[in-house]
């Protein structure tokens, strides 16, 4: 069970997950990408110290360069770290809130870069949980902060709020009827980024779209996340519309597609990653829409975490082939199903 | 089709260069491909390639002298020009060092170049009560053209209160 998914969630017919994070710096020290070993020593005790003074919670501290491989893209597969934080392990460095939902990431592309993951669409709350780090940390850093730019990040393209928000929603109904192009060509041109599963240049494997503020300047932390909610909020009302649309028109239709993807994946005994995700988003829309109701949504969404390359060997403590891991994940997924 | 570098293995990459109108067609194996600079196999694409791209439309400035080699960070020592390459700075005190080449790359990429957002408590009261005052002002402008006048009276006494704080 992914322990960040537990809890309460809305919206969670199509929404998985919502995450904020800020991106923060110390004044004066080299920013990650040209710090030496020294200073990056120096961030990481003083981010750890603060972190630890102000009494934010349980957090654990992990240095990258006490994990494993596995151990490492696990937490990439499970969305509690980025993918470009194993870059520079000898340098980075976070810190793990025991329930999961936040995280404290040292020396990626900035200093620090604090994120909150809620299951369903939780924009808010997960901004004011952010904030509320942000605050606390504040006490004992000095954030590198500009008058007229905001706070000062490694990439331009941060700078000001350092903010971004980001939903991933599920969205099967919108890709079967061809129109989510373009609602996708609409997200762009109001400002918002679509991204894949996990993060730039990835594809949408699953039908699985992350949908966040592309611009940091110019707009207040409430501005970004107002005008973020209320575009997913319409691609949510679109989603529910096209799944209407299909029960109306093709009901017999998608009963039939959601009902051999389950039997496929009750029997198969071989799966890749790309034919398990279709396959879960096909039981994933069949759950949703009331067509399955013996299986629980978030079943699901864990499945689409657990069946991950590094996930499956984690939970096998093992290295394998591919071929193993197909053998494996069908296992998994029988397994889960099943029971 | 033969490569046309190394004249032995078959093309398969293949590249179509417009410069001004003029076309330009190469035909390459895999392995001049990629000694080729006009691809980069190594590190995909990235956002980091688009900055440098406009921090060049950004450069047409009337006197043409060679800043990329004059400047640099005091502080980290990295040059306009390094930060052109990469398209990151090398820390926060480059916002200040080439502060004067940057306000329209913020503007092409943000569409803003002033921050209106949040405030670390320690950058003193002063900037936060001016954020607070501008903030109020949008507000009172609103009140205005909703003609929901008391509240713009309301609006109106709290900003001269901050006013008068600031002065």
């Amino acid at each position: 069970m992914i322990k960040w998914l537990k809890g309460d969630a809305t919206d969670k017919d199509v929404v998985i997950s919502s995450r904020v994070r800020l991106a923060r710096n110390l004044e004066n020290i080299k920013f990650p990408s040209i710090m030496d070993s020294e200073q990056s020593m120096e961030v990481i005790k003083k981010v750890k110290e603060a972190v630890y003074d102000n009494d934010m919670g349980d957090f654990s501290f992990y240095s990258l360069k006490d994990l494993n491989e596995i151990d490492k893209k696990v937490l990439v597969e499970e969305h509690l770290i980025s993918l470009s934080l194993l870059e520079t392990p000898d340098k980075s460095a976070f810190l793990l809130r025991n329930d999961y939902k936040s995280t404290i990431m040292i020396n990626e592309e900035d200093h620090i870069r604090m994120q909150v993951l809620l299951p369903g669409l939780d924009l808010e709350k997960g901004f004011d949980l952010c904030n509320k780090e942000d605050d606390m940390l504040e006490n004992n850093l000095k954030f590198a902060f500009d008058e007229k730019l905001g706070y000062l990040t490694s990439c331009p393209t941060n700078v000001g709020t350092g903010l971004r928000a980001s939903v991933m929603l599920h969205l099967p109904a919108l890709v079967m009827t061809g129109q989510v192009n373009r609602v996708l060509q609409a997200v762009n041109q109001v400002g918002l980024t679509v991204r894949g599963l996990y993060g730039e240049g990835t594809d949408a494997l699953g039908n699985l779209f992350q949908i966040s503020n592309q611009t940091t300047l110019g707009k207040s932390e409430e501005e970004i996340i107002k005008k973020l909610k209320n575009i997913v909020l319409q691609i949510i009302a679109k989603e529910r519309m096209s799944r209407k649309g299909l029960l109306n028109s093709k009901k017999l239709e998608i009963e039939d597609k959601v009902f051999r993807s389950l039997g496929v994946l009750k029997n198969a005994r071989i799966l890749t990653s790309k034919e398990a995700m279709k396959l879960l988003s096909n039981v994933r829309l069949g759950i949703a829409m009331d067509i399955i109701n013996k299986l629980d949504i978030n079943t699901i969404n864990n499945l689409m975490i657990n069946i991950q390359p590094s996930s499956i060997q984690k939970k096998l403590n093992k290295e394998l082939t591919p071929k193993d891991r197909d053998i494996k994940r069908a296992d998994i997924i029988r397994e889960a199903l099943i029971n | 089709m033969i490569c046309d570098e190394c004249g032995k293995n078959s093309a398969t990459v293949h590249l179509t260069k417009i410069v001004n109108g003029q076309k330009n067609e190469v035909h390459l194996c895999e392995e001049c491909a990629k000694k080729n600079k006009d691809f980069d196999f190594e590190s995909p694409f990235s956002i980091h390639h688009f900055l440098s791209g406009l921090l060049d439309n950004v450069q047409d400035e009337p006197m043409k002298v060679n800043y990329n080699t004059i400047e640099k960070c005091e502080n980290c020592d990295m040059s306009y020009s390094e930060f052109k390459q990469s398209g990151r700075f090398g820390c926060s005190e480059c916002y200040k060092q080439f502060n004067n080449r940057l306000g329209p790359l913020f503007k092409q990429i943000h569409g803003h170049e002033k921050h209106t957002g949040k405030v670390p408590k320690r950058a003193g009261g002063e900037i936060r009560i001016k954020k607070e005052i501008e903030n109020l002002k949008k507000k009172l402008d609103m009140a205005v053209k909703k003609e929901e006048f008391e509240k713009a009276a309301e609006l109106r006494d709290k900003i001269k209160e901050l006013e008068s704080e600031v002065k």
